[in-house]
């Protein structure tokens, strides 16, 4: 079957503090928004089914697999990446925690780990490990094993 | 993936309508958590998506003296984040927050979940075994179905072409009632059920007899399943290991599992007897407070 391209939705989204206006095709996915439309590349494609957390950003608080959304669908929103964690003044007590703990080998799953950790402790500075563990169950490493991850979460607790 | 239009409607008519207007090349999006995959495996070929989430009556989510309402599109956490709603319905808690992991639960919700019609779907048993109602709408307006009718076979439900799901309705327990729901993964998380059981009981005012009950299954035949008669056994009898244990075996009955990766069909009819006593027993002790 053929059919014309549907046509482009307008969005007006905040990105990491940054307003942007976009035309993105209504198929397309936040993830392919974000490194094809925008150049942020930072946020990573892994499985693209929503298993592995590669791709998490977060969203208005929430943090989501960006596979699994679609551009079109931030139009209003503030979207975090990991791009917006580092300051002029240095890397994010996260990103510092995870270089000191070894808490990556690859790096593919380790922009998801950082957003999805950030959303835990914004919201709760002081999780447990088994919260932590919990928390970071939708985010899959297939280099390093889990404790060094949690580690660094747990260095940069309460 | 087939290129498709989103719209992004603001009341149920105009879903409906945009609905119609594809037939069985457009869906409605929620969570987009089953949607997205689907469409980009090429399972569905759409030709547009409309997202229900800018629907406020979708959107909502409230528990009062009549019940829970649950709209289509009130994402897992936001079951699971209400007090009200782990106090009264700690059920559907249970199954709200084991779907997927914090990323999925942001967006993914009880009505996608049902709309999937997953045999495995882990948000379905409570809501069967709650008595919830699913509110649906088309171009001639709404009508009322049973959760327990609504799934008809894998990736199938009741919903025709331009019908949407607006709610699912549960009816507020009353006084002595309690519920569970479990399932059997290898892993501790991230997986999806080997077997699944939900309880519903209501006992007498001292506690130590039943006067109803319901019980329904996951992951062991094409929807999931309302074991009418492992739930019926128990109305009437007091609570201890025997109606218990005669009430799990019957629910063992009741399942009709495949044999696959998963799991056997031996494994998964134990795995359901044992899920059953289990979680009568902790919807008891919920019951009693």
């Amino acid at each position: 079957m053929t059919t014309n391209s549907p046509s482009k939705v307008h969005v007006t989204t905040t990105i990491n503090g940054q307003q942007h206006e976009l035309l993105v095709p209504g198929y397309m996915s936040l993830l392919d928004t974000l490194r094809e439309l925008i150049g942020l590349t930072g946020t990573k494609e892994g499985c693209l089914d929503g298993n592995c957390g590669a791709c998490t950003v977060n969203i208005d608080g929430r943090i989501v697999d960006s596979c699994l959304v679609l551009g079109a669908e931030v139009n209003g929103k503030e979207v975090n990446t990991v791009e917006g964690m580092a300051t002029p003044e240095g890397l994010h007590p996260l990103q510092q925690a995870f270089l000191e703990e070894a808490a990556l080998q690859c790096g593919i799953c380790t922009p998801g780990f950082l957003v999805a950790a950030k959303g835990l402790l914004d919201n709760e500075p002081s999780p447990t490990e088994g919260r932590i563990r919990h928390w970071l169950a939708g985010n899959l490493c297939r280099c390093t094993g889990y404790d060094k991850i949690v580690r660094a979460v747990q260095k940069v607790s309460d | 993936m087939h290129p498709f239009a989103y719209v992004a409607p603001s009341t149920v008519a105009e879903a409906v309508a945009e609905l119609n207007k594809h037939g069985d090349r457009a869906r409605p999006l929620a969570g987009g958590t089953d949607l997205l995959v689907k469409a980009r495996a090429n399972v569905w070929e759409l030709d547009a998506v409309v997202d229900i989430k800018n629907i406020p009556e979708l959107m909502t989510l409230t528990v009062n003296g009549s019940g829970l309402s649950i709209g289509a599109g009130v994402p897992c956490y936001q079951v699971y984040d209400n007090s009200e709603v782990a106090a009264q319905y700690p059920g559907i808690v249970d199954g709200a927050s084991i779907i997927g992991g914090i990323q999925v639960q942001s967006r993914a919700g009880l009505g996608g979940n049902l709309c999937n019609a997953a045999p495995s779907g882990d948000g379905i048993p409570s809501l069967i075994a709650h008595s919830a109602v699913a509110v649906i709408a088309n171009a001639s307006g709404t009508r009322e179905v049973a959760v327990e009718d609504f799934c008809t076979g894998p990736s199938r439900t009741v919903l025709e072409s331009g019908d949407l799901l607006v709610s699912i309705e549960v009816p507020k327990p009353a006084a002595n009632t309690g519920a569970a729901y479990t399932r059997f993964i290898p892993r501790n998380e991230m997986d999806i059920a080997v077997a699944g059981v939900a309880a519903f009981v209501q006992l007498d005012a001292s506690g130590k007899n039943f006067e109803s009950a319901r019980i329904a299954l996951a992951s062991v035949g094409p929807t999931p399943i309302l074991a009418s008669a492992a739930g019926d056994s128990l109305a009437g009898k007091p609570v201890n290991d025997e109606t218990i244990a005669a009430a799990a075996a019957l629910a063992k009955d009741a399942a009709t599992p495949i044999t696959d990766m998963r799991g056997t069909v031996e494994q998964r009819k134990q795995l359901v007897e044992v899920l059953t006593g289990r979680m009568i027993n902790k919807a008891v002790e919920r019951a009693r407070g």
